[in-house]
């Protein structure tokens, strides 16, 4: 059952723009089991939507993956051209993205957008795609069908758009349902809903789903495994309770420190990460995290760190957790 | 240690000082009231069947001195709307808004706005990208003469800058090249250059990343203590609010659907609405979230041109009787300090 549906293996991708070489993905590697729900967490620019993207291969010019190795439900996408990526988009990966608003074509109806995909990849005739559509829509919880397959987007709120949406990338069941912040734009009680609709449609279908957010709420009710990334690579990765109870990452330690709770019961002061977002433009020579980490080393500043496991699958990117190994290196070195 | 020892005895003195002002209540200690404001807008048709969007519907509450009242709701409920009415941004349909003791309702602002100020949501477009940051923040400066001189005018601006955490080198530059959160600060040194002692934060840090929001929240709490401000800190995030604020009140579809002090509201909330609203936060916590029971709401909010007859949280409230649709719950006192607009409490 537990088949390895994704692995993606030092993956390197950067955006060739005028202004330099923005190194978007730095060694990213991470295998996604069948069945299982990853959430990728991270600040805007850490390269979560770009990893999401280059399963799908929509990192298109300027960006070039520069090295590594993704493999997907027996295809090796880096090896793809653009026609059989057309085949595999909404078959076997599909997307959510995160607005609602702009991500629906506001001059074809719903049940257009919905038929089309299941036209371009069944051989349904058009009365067979438009039950399947009107099936979808019961599937998400939009009432009265028939009347949203012949509304424009427009006419319709968000959190039914977001619906649509699902409805659109769930059209042909594919394996592996990528989320892009699907919630960001939405309002919670809605949020919920929306939530509270993808597990229960995960259950119904068993797909994998990666769930792209910054909001580590969400990771916490719905994930089993969590990747932590900052500027473009994975800094802390496994699962959930591993992450939340026993942080190892200083990045990982600062965020879930800096987080107001609605549980606490009294005041506590929040303790921010000090200063801002690396620039990609002119990533440091060490650890990426370096500048803002409270507890920096010297090796920090010199060596990017490599990986420490903490036990199977809880993994991290942090030279603090080699402390050992360093220190009697430095020893030598004073000797 | 000593810093634990700090922010819990600051902590215990902000209890104490709420406490102290809930017993004066009803006398000087009152910085802005709202009775009963109504703001209305056009939408839509021609001069004959014009429709009225009821942004905000009768609500009335007051913030006392040196305290954050907190607004939550979701998009459209009017928090924004009243944050804005309450300065006179709009002018508001009916009601009055009491500053100080004086009605403002219908004064012109120009001195209020010395006292009054406020920090927009989106750092991106509330700062003019043709002037530098010293302009911006000395724009203030200059319409209300607070500078003698060219040289004073520049110490303060450097100051204000300082205050919210950039430096004199800054000014000179223009929004383009700084960070979201460091605009965010632009921002807030503006809304600071006149001394205001009553600032409207309307969600000033929800275009924030995480670890950036935190820094700005510190910043605005370090600031209050400084300056003795009072804010009307508005937000969407029900978890930032209650962790700013020491009273919170909850809107729904331009009503005030409860009101408490956030410990409160938190852990005792009476209203059906903010009791699903709480639920449906997920919880940064794996073992809560496993815990916690969700009450879903069905539906989406109505639309505010045509709001539900009676109680306008009815059609999606779980509990919702025959008397909600025909009577419009009143907004009373359940527990002292604690208000609700429900028939079933």
């Amino acid at each position: 059952m537990s088949g390895i549906l994704l692995d993606m293996k030092n993956v390197c991708l950067s955006f060739f723009t005028p202004a330099g070489e923005v190194r978007a993905l730095n060694n990213i590697s991470f295998k996604l089991l069948d069945g299982e729900v990853l959430g990728i967490v991270g600040e805007s620019g850490s390269g979560k939507s770009v990893t999401a993207y280059s399963i799908m291969g929509l990192t298109a010019f300027p960006g070039k993956m520069t090295s590594g190795r993704i493999s997907f439900n027996g295809h090796q996408i880096e090896e793809l051209t653009e026609a059989e990526f057309r085949k595999i988009r909404g078959i076997e990966v599909s997307m959510i993205f995160q607005d609602p608003m702009t991500s629906l074509n506001p001059v074809y109806t719903i049940g257009n957008q919905i038929t089309e995909v299941i036209k371009l990849h069944t051989d349904k005739n058009a009365k067979e795609a438009n039950a399947r559509a009107l099936e979808l829509l019961e599937l998400v919880g939009i009432n009265e069908p028939q009347k949203r397959l012949r509304q424009y987007p427009h006419e319709l709120s968000g959190g039914m758009r977001q619906r649509i949406m699902i409805a659109i990338a769930l059209a042909c069941e594919p394996k592996l349902l990528i989320a892009d912040e699907p919630t960001t734009a939405l309002d919670v009680t809605i949020q919920a809903q929306i939530l509270e609709l993808i597990m229960g449609l995960r259950k119904k279908i068993g797909m994998s789903i990666i769930m792209i957010t910054h909001d580590l709420g969400i990771v916490a009710s719905i994930c089993e495994k969590i990747a932590v990334m900052y500027a473009g690579k994975i800094v802390e990765y496994g699962p959930i309770d591993d992450i939340f109870y026993n942080p190892s990452h200083e990045y990982t330690k600062g965020l879930l420190r800096s987080i107001p709770k609605l549980t606490e019961d009294s005041h506590k002061k929040l303790i921010p990460i000090e200063g801002t977002p690396v620039d990609l433009l002119e990533l440091p020579q060490g650890c990426s995290f370096a500048p803002r980490c409270a507890s920096c080393m010297k090796i920090c500043l010199r060596e990017k760190p490599v990986y420490t496991f903490i036990n199977d699958t809880h993994y991290t990117a942090c030279w603090l957790r080699q402390k050992e190994a360093f220190e009697t290196e430095t020893a030598h070195a004073v000797k | 240690m000593q810093l634990n020892n700090k922010t819990s005895n600051a902590a215990v003195t902000k209890k104490e000082s709420t406490e102290n002002r809930d017993n004066n209540a009803g006398n000087t200690n009152i910085m802005v009231e709202v009775r009963n404001l109504k703001q209305y807008f056009p939408v839509g048709g021609g001069i004959f069947n014009r429709k009225l969007v009821k942004a905000v519907d009768d609500i009335s509450f007051h913030i006392e001195r040196g305290e954050t009242l907190g607004l939550v709701g979701e998009s459209g409920c009017g928090k924004t709307t009243t944050g804005r009415s309450l300065l006179r941004l709009y002018e508001p349909t009916e009601g009055k808004i009491i500053y100080n003791g004086r009605d403002i309702t219908h004064v012109k602002m120009f001195p209020y706005r010395r006292k009054m100020q406020i920090v927009f949501q989106d750092p991106y477009a509330s700062l003019n990208p043709r002037m530098t940051v010293g302009d911006i923040v000395g724009e203030p400066i200059d319409i209300h003469r607070l500078a003698s001189g060219k040289k004073e005018r520049n110490d303060k601006i450097i100051n204000l800058l300082e205050v919210v955490g950039l430096n004199s080198e800054h000014a000179n530059r223009f929004p383009h090249e700084f960070s979201g959160g460091q605009r965010q600060r632009i921002g807030i040194a503006r809304a600071l250059a006149v001394d205001p002692d009553f600032v409207v934060c309307d969600e000033p840090i929800s275009a924030l990343d995480v670890s950036i929001q935190a820094q700005i929240i510190n910043m605005f709490e370090r600031l209050q203590e400084e300056r003795s401000l009072t804010y009307l800190f508005i937000a969407h995030d029900l978890a930032v609010v209650h962790h700013i604020s020491d009273r919170i009140g909850v809107m729904y579809l331009g009503k005030l659907v409860e009101l408490a002090p956030s410990h409160e509201l938190n852990f005792h909330p009476v209203h059906p609405y903010t009791k699903s609203l709480i639920s449906a936060i997920p919880c940064a916590d794996p073992e809560v979230c496993r815990r916690q029971k969700r009450i879903i709401l069905e539906g989406d909010v109505p639309s505010p041109i045509n709001p539900p007859s009676g109680c306008r949280f009815r059609t999606r409230c779980p509990l919702a009787v025959k008397r909600c649709a025909a009577e419009e719950p009143p907004f009373r006192e359940v527990s002292s300090g604690h208000f609700a607009a429900c028939h079933l409490i």
